[in-house]
């Protein structure tokens, strides 16, 4: 029954992902509302009074190389490098990463640990820049035409351009973007919903740079294929509304679109449902339903990138809160979040700590003094709040759930809060999954609205990060199982082996023996019919090897006789060419055959087999031998007894400088106080 | 005879051994072609157990245990890695009474990985012999290194190694393994004396 309830719902789903949504939806007023969404106090207004400002230098920038969402950038530059503004500092690495660029032309002082913002308040590997003042741009790439070039290679440029979304989540933009033009995305939403108290670099951004959004709209369209665009915007902002309807009133297939007041609207499956209808299935993504959402900001590093040829290395930022001037400011990457607090005049008294991002889902910033926070400004840094006691009192001691279900009326995901913080108040993480603890956006609404202020959302982040740790346990255990038995599999495998190879020299002894006594059979023959007839000979013993006892020993004495006989007419060929040349006799020729059999006997490691009897030959050859070796011995010391005359040092010491050769003692020097105490 | 034989007894009769017969076929196909290989809860106890095979237990690795702890040979409580809560897990699984780690196996430490002294290191391949899961690189009269990503901190490399050059490392905590901890609140005295503030401790 099941299994048919599934097939319709996947029917269903289909079905809802092939329509096109409806023009008269895109572009009517009409909004849809989604459950639950609070009204915390905005809080908007102190800092929109001044236009966004561009911040001067900093004397240092920080950039960490996690500022985004995937694998970390490879570093290419080295410290003490000298750098200019928008050369590559690291690269993206492997599929999901985004490369960090040089915010200004500067040195590289350092590549080392520092604070980063982020909710542990650990540090993390940062490149550290000392700006030279020149702020001098690298030579930047001759954009072509967007409209006219290649997709793919455009999205594949894109790569290089550091670009993430920059509304917070920080997700590799390129890979948002990747086409291959068959997408099948229908309708670019763009989220200016901007729904959390106090922050305004969105707002401020349309109300200024309208124009560059459009563009950078245009050429998201463009890559995506997308011939329909709308833009949400909350109500609480009409002059960034107005700004955006002049600028898109002569272009095809962009709405703007007003949305209530109401948090979360700004996260992007609520914003697609407010403004299409449209609810995306909790295992799937928007794009499975033809729709992608990009912010404004990012909209304005796309313009930036193809118009431009400027990387992602500035984004605006609020600064607000208790300061004395609040304001947006257009800030570089690595900014020192002091500097920002400098130009908004500096901290009013009482400012207990700094949140990034908004109140509702913001962290604390670890800044161990308030007047010198060097936090550095990253591509998720939207807003920095200056707090205070009286603006964010501490919440009042939790107090035991009462099952009121407020926080189930807000929560904009439609989940059952209160069962999922039982769960994970008892560490019942298998049932918080259960009742789709990852669906939860980590809004903060629920904890918000608790009479029993119960930090809610923390014990869902708690849940969380525990459950994806026994994931990440899991998998390595998994690892460490699989190497585990591939070890005990070679073991064994090279045990076998072992005892395999025993067996067959013991077979390989005895077919020696045999080829010995055919050679001596052959000894008198004539001397061009020799090798022929011993291999021959060798091929009919092959049948009936008179020492093998099963099959497959027989077998495998077979193929090393048959391997023998080949090295054995190569050998009587080498040693024939030799003898041709010293004498004519006739009867040397068996010499040097039996001198090669025995060769290869040594060879193969057999045992002496003594079937060999031609001792005194043997005994001829070897003072001949004795002499060869002499020889070489007196070239060798010859040479090295030339090299010290020209007084060069013997080689393996020769290209070591002092300090290595000093290094070389000092181990030597360890090694020898180490191995007498293990002795011990 | 005839009656009798046609009679709704009889029938009910052919029905039930006509049933049995086709089910009894079902059962023996099924039987064979959904055999299961091996014992099945060797294979659950060893995806419990934490794959450290550092043989604190007193077996030959985790598969060996598993092994001794489904034939009733070996106590759930001898896996030290796997801590408090692995036992739990197993207790969970092989229907037994939990019983708190045996001390006589060892403490629980926390994750570490093995980390080589490589200007000590002589490069006499005897911890690559002892290492359960290949995690160390190098080759004779070469320097060695331990590949930490494989590691699984079973400290059996440290008991071979001739120059004592191995030393257990634990985990740092860096933005990338960190976790959100447990939400834990100070208590506050009326008097806001901060002496005696005790956290509410996670309940076990």
């Amino acid at each position: 029954m099941n299994a048919i309830i599934n097939f319709f719902k996947k029917l269903n789903n289909t079905a809802s992902a092939s329509s096109i949504i409806p023009s008269d939806i895109i572009h009517s007023s009409e909004v849809f509302k989604f459950n639950g969404g609070v009204h915390p106090p905005e809080n908007k207004t102190e800092s929109t009074q001044h236009p966004i400002e561009v911040l001067k230098l900093p004397k240092k920038l920080v950039l960490p190389l996690r500022q985004h969402v995937g694998n970390m950038p490879k570093i290419i530059i080295a410290v003490g490098e000298q750098v200019l503004k928008g050369q590559l500092l690291a690269e993206a690495e492997g599929a999901v990463s985004a490369a960090i660029h040089a915010p200004t032309s500067g040195t590289v002082s350092a590549i080392a640990e520092a604070i980063i913002p982020h909710p542990s308040g650990l540090p993390d590997i940062c490149v550290t820049l000392i700006p030279d003042g020149l702020d001098e741009w690298i030579a930047k790439p001759v954009m072509q035409d967007w409209r006219n070039a290649d997709k793919n290679t455009l999205v594949a440029s894109l790569r290089l351009s550091g670009i993430v979304g920059l509304g917070g989540a920080t997700f590799p933009t390129h890979i948002k973007l990747r086409a291959n033009g068959k997408s099948g995305v229908h309708t670019l939403v763009i989220n200016a919903a901007e729904c959390e108290p106090y922050i305004t670099c969105d707002d401020m951004l349309m109300r200024e740079r309208a124009d560059q959004i459009m563009q950078g709209i245009s050429i998201a369209q463009h890559l995506l294929g997308a011939e329909n665009c709308v833009i949400g915007i909350e109500d609480n902002k009409p002059q960034a509304t107005d700004s955006m309807r002049a600028a898109c009133v002569d272009i095809k297939g962009i709405s703007v679109k007003v949305v209530p007041t109401l948090y979360p609207s700004g996260d992007a499956r609520r914003l697609i449902y407010l403004l299409l209808g449209i609810e995306i299935p909790s295992d799937k993504r928007s794009t499975d339903v033809g729709i992608q959402v990009f912010n404004v900001a990012t909209a304005v590093a796309l313009y930036r990138f193809f118009t431009l040829g400027e990387p992602s290395i500035s984004r605006i930022v609020s600064m607000t809160g208790n300061v004395q001037s609040p304001q947006n400011f257009e800030v570089l990457f690595g900014t020192p979040v002091q500097d920002l607090i400098t130009a908004a005049g500096g901290i009013k008294s009482g400012t207990s700590h700094f949140i990034m991002g908004g109140p509702m889902m913001g962290f604390d910033l670890h800044c161990s003094d308030l007047n010198h926070c060097d936090v550095p400004i990253t591509k998720a840094s939207n807003c920095i709040i200056a707090a205070t006691p009286n603006l964010f009192a501490e919440p009042p001691p939790a107090m035991p759930c009462i099952r009121c279900a407020r926080c189930a009326d807000v929560c904009p995901v439609s989940l059952q809060p209160q069962e999922l913080y039982w769960f994970a108040k008892s560490d019942n993480f298998e049932k918080a999954r259960d009742y789709q603890l990852f669906d939860c956006i980590e809004c903060g609404a629920c904890s918000y609205v608790c009479p029993s202020n119960i930090p809610l959302v923390q014990y869902y982040r708690y849940a969380k990060s525990e459950i994806i740790a026994a994931a990440k346990a899991k998998e390595a255990a998994d690892l460490a199982r699989e190497r585990n038995e591939f070890k005990l599999m070679r073991i064994e495998r090279e045990k076998i082996e072992r005892t395999q190879k025993h067996a067959q020299r013991a077979n390989t002894g005895a077919a020696n023996i045999n080829g010995a006594n055919i050679s001596k059979a052959e000894k008198n023959t004539e001397k061009r019919r020799a090798t022929v007839e011993t291999t021959e000979m060798l091929a009919k013993t092959n049948t009936v090897p008179p020492l093998a006892n099963d099959e497959t020993n027989q077998r495998s004495a077979n193929e090393q006789v048959a391997k023998k006989q080949a090295a054995i007419a190569t050998a009587i060929e080498r040693v024939k060419a030799l003898k041709a040349q010293t004498s004519n006799d006739v009867k040397t020729n068996s010499i040097g055959l039996s001198t090669a059999i025995k060769d290869e006997n040594l060879q193969s490691g057999v045992v002496k087999t003594g079937t060999v009897k031609n001792s005194e030959i043997t005994e001829q050859e070897k003072p001949k031998k004795q002499a060869i070796i002499a020889a070489a011995i007196e070239r060798a010391k010859a040479q090295k007894a030339t090299a010290i005359a020209e007084g060069d040092a013997p080689k393996n010491t020769e290209p070591s400088s002092k300090t290595i050769q000093a290094e070389i003692k000092e181990i030597d020097a360890r090694r020898k106080e180490f191995l007498p105490k293990h002795k011990e | 005879m005839f009656n009798t034989l046609t009679s709704p007894m009889f029938l009910a009769l052919y029905v039930m051994i006509g049933l049995a017969l086709v089910l009894g076929v079902v059962l023996g196909v099924s039987a064979l072609k959904f055999k299961v290989e091996g014992n099945p809860l060797i294979a659950r106890i060893d995806a419990i157990l934490p794959q450290t095979q550092c043989g604190q237990c007193g077996y030959a690795g985790c598969k060996p245990y598993a092994k001794a702890i489904a034939s009733g040979e070996a106590d759930i409580n001898q896996c030290p890695p796997g801590g408090d809560a692995g036992a739990r897990a197993l207790a969970d699984l092989v229907g037994m009474e939990y019983k708190p780690l045996n001390a006589a196996n060892g403490v629980e430490k926390p994750k570490a990985v093995a980390f080589i002294d490589e200007n000590i290191c002589i490069g006499c391949t005897l911890c690559i012999q002892a290492c359960p899961v290949d995690a160390i690189l190098g080759a004779a009269k070469h320097m060695h290194t331990i590949i930490a990503s494989e590691c699984t901190g079973c400290e059996l490399c440290l008991a071979p190694c001739p120059v004592d050059c191995i030393t257990m490392e634990p985990i740092a905590e860096n933005p990338d393994n960190w976790k959100w901890k447990y939400p834990v609140f100070p208590i506050k005295l009326e008097n806001s004396q901060p002496k005696n503030s005790n956290d509410e401790k996670k309940a076990a």
